[in-house]
């Protein structure tokens, strides 16, 4: 019997929590680096159509976004239920257009404005009159580079 | 003598770095922003615009319409969305020299030498009701059939994937299948 006995002398000594911190902090390093954080609280629903052929935003700091869609509930009393365009954090009208591409061009460098992308952000539903005229208004306003926000499509 | 400062007690070190540890994994979001990447053509001005649908040949158009009720009209007949990828690869490519499909430019491309371009144009045209979902689902499918295209080509010439060669041989590729897809300005197209 006594061959299972432990005799208290050789225990194991409990694992160090010493390097817990580091190991904690090199986790979060991690987490701060690849955060990107919303910048804009959406004001609209936009549920992204699916597609194949993406390609990846690369530079964050070159894209100006433009939602549109349904006002969310809130909102809904006072703006209806028709797709809205939302431009940074408020709803927004089809003459704002131009002046919010004037606006995020200034913002940049001179050597960096060639390369700017119009990420359009619209729900799957909305009509093409409404897209039709925003890529009119963005035609106007000289922003030819622009990206159908969708999400991946998983093959069957 | 100067008394000792009693040490910072660091045992709490580790509550602190896992409440921001929480913090960043709970706002953090890691999806990248991937979408359809396209260029709008140049603004002109509504008076100066000529109708040069004349100018093109009919059998260099691959005419897609969409209407109001998402339906799809390619060169003239009903089509779904999932045969469209086989037709506009057809039309674009063009293998046997078909009389109803576009013709061919010889041109000089670095790499292949003479090569016959086609000089074909894919036309999509949508109704003002036409769904979103349903317009950018026509275009990736157009923009699929180039891509594929491309890859294709790529991996008989070179036996590498497109994303895979250099610049110039990119280029050249691109010149042999070009990207053209052309949308005219929105008109109201069928069903009443």
């Amino acid at each position: 019997m006594s061959k299972f006995k432990k005799k208290g002398g050789n225990e194991l000594p409990p694992i160090s929590t010493a390097s817990l911190p580091d190991i904690v902090f090199m986790l979060l390093f991690f987490f701060m680096v690849s955060t990107t954080m919303r910048e804009v609280t959406l004001k609209v629903n936009v549920h992204l159509p699916e597609a194949t052929e993406l390609s990846k935003l690369e530079k964050k700091s070159l894209v100006s976004y433009i939602y549109v869609g349904e006002p969310i509930k809130q909102y809904q009393k006072v703006f209806g239920v028709a797709p809205r365009i939302q431009l940074n954090d408020q709803f927004a009208n089809m003459g704002d257009i131009q002046d919010y591409i004037i606006a995020e061009r200034e913002a940049r460098d001179e050597a960096e404005q060639p390369f700017m992308i119009t990420s359009l952000k619209v729900d799957d539903n909305t009509k093409m009159g409404i897209v039709s005229e925003i890529k009119q208004e963005l035609r106007k306003s000289a922003a030819l580079h622009i990206n159908y926000s969708s999400r991946r499509r998983v093959e069957r | 003598m100067a008394r000792k400062t009693p040490e910072v007690p660091s045992a709490s070190l580790a509550d602190i770095a896992f409440m921001l540890l929480i913090f960043f994994l709970v706002t953090t979001t890691m999806d990248v922003d991937s979408g359809l990447e396209r260029r709008l053509p140049q603004w002109v001005n509504p008076e100066d615009i000529q109708d040069d649908d004349q100018q093109i040949k009919e059998r260099n158009v691959f005419v897609v319409l969409v209407n109001r009720n998402n339906d799809l009209l390619v060169e003239n007949e009903y089509a779904r969305i999932e045969d469209l990828r086989e037709r506009a690869k057809e039309f674009m490519a063009n293998p046997d020299d078909n009389e109803n499909l576009p013709e061919k430019d010889p041109k000089e491309v670095a790499y292949f030498g003479e090569v016959m371009v086609t000089k074909g144009v894919i036309s999509l045209r949508n109704d003002l009701d036409t769904k979103y979902g349903t317009y950018l689902a026509v275009q990736n499918e157009l923009v699929a059939a180039i891509n594929e295209l491309r890859e294709e080509l790529s991996n008989t010439k070179f036996g590498k994937s497109y994303g895979q060669l250099e610049d110039d041989q990119k280029r050249a590729i691109r010149t042999i299948y070009p990207s053209k897809i052309s949308e005219a300005e929105p008109k109201k197209v069928g069903g009443n």
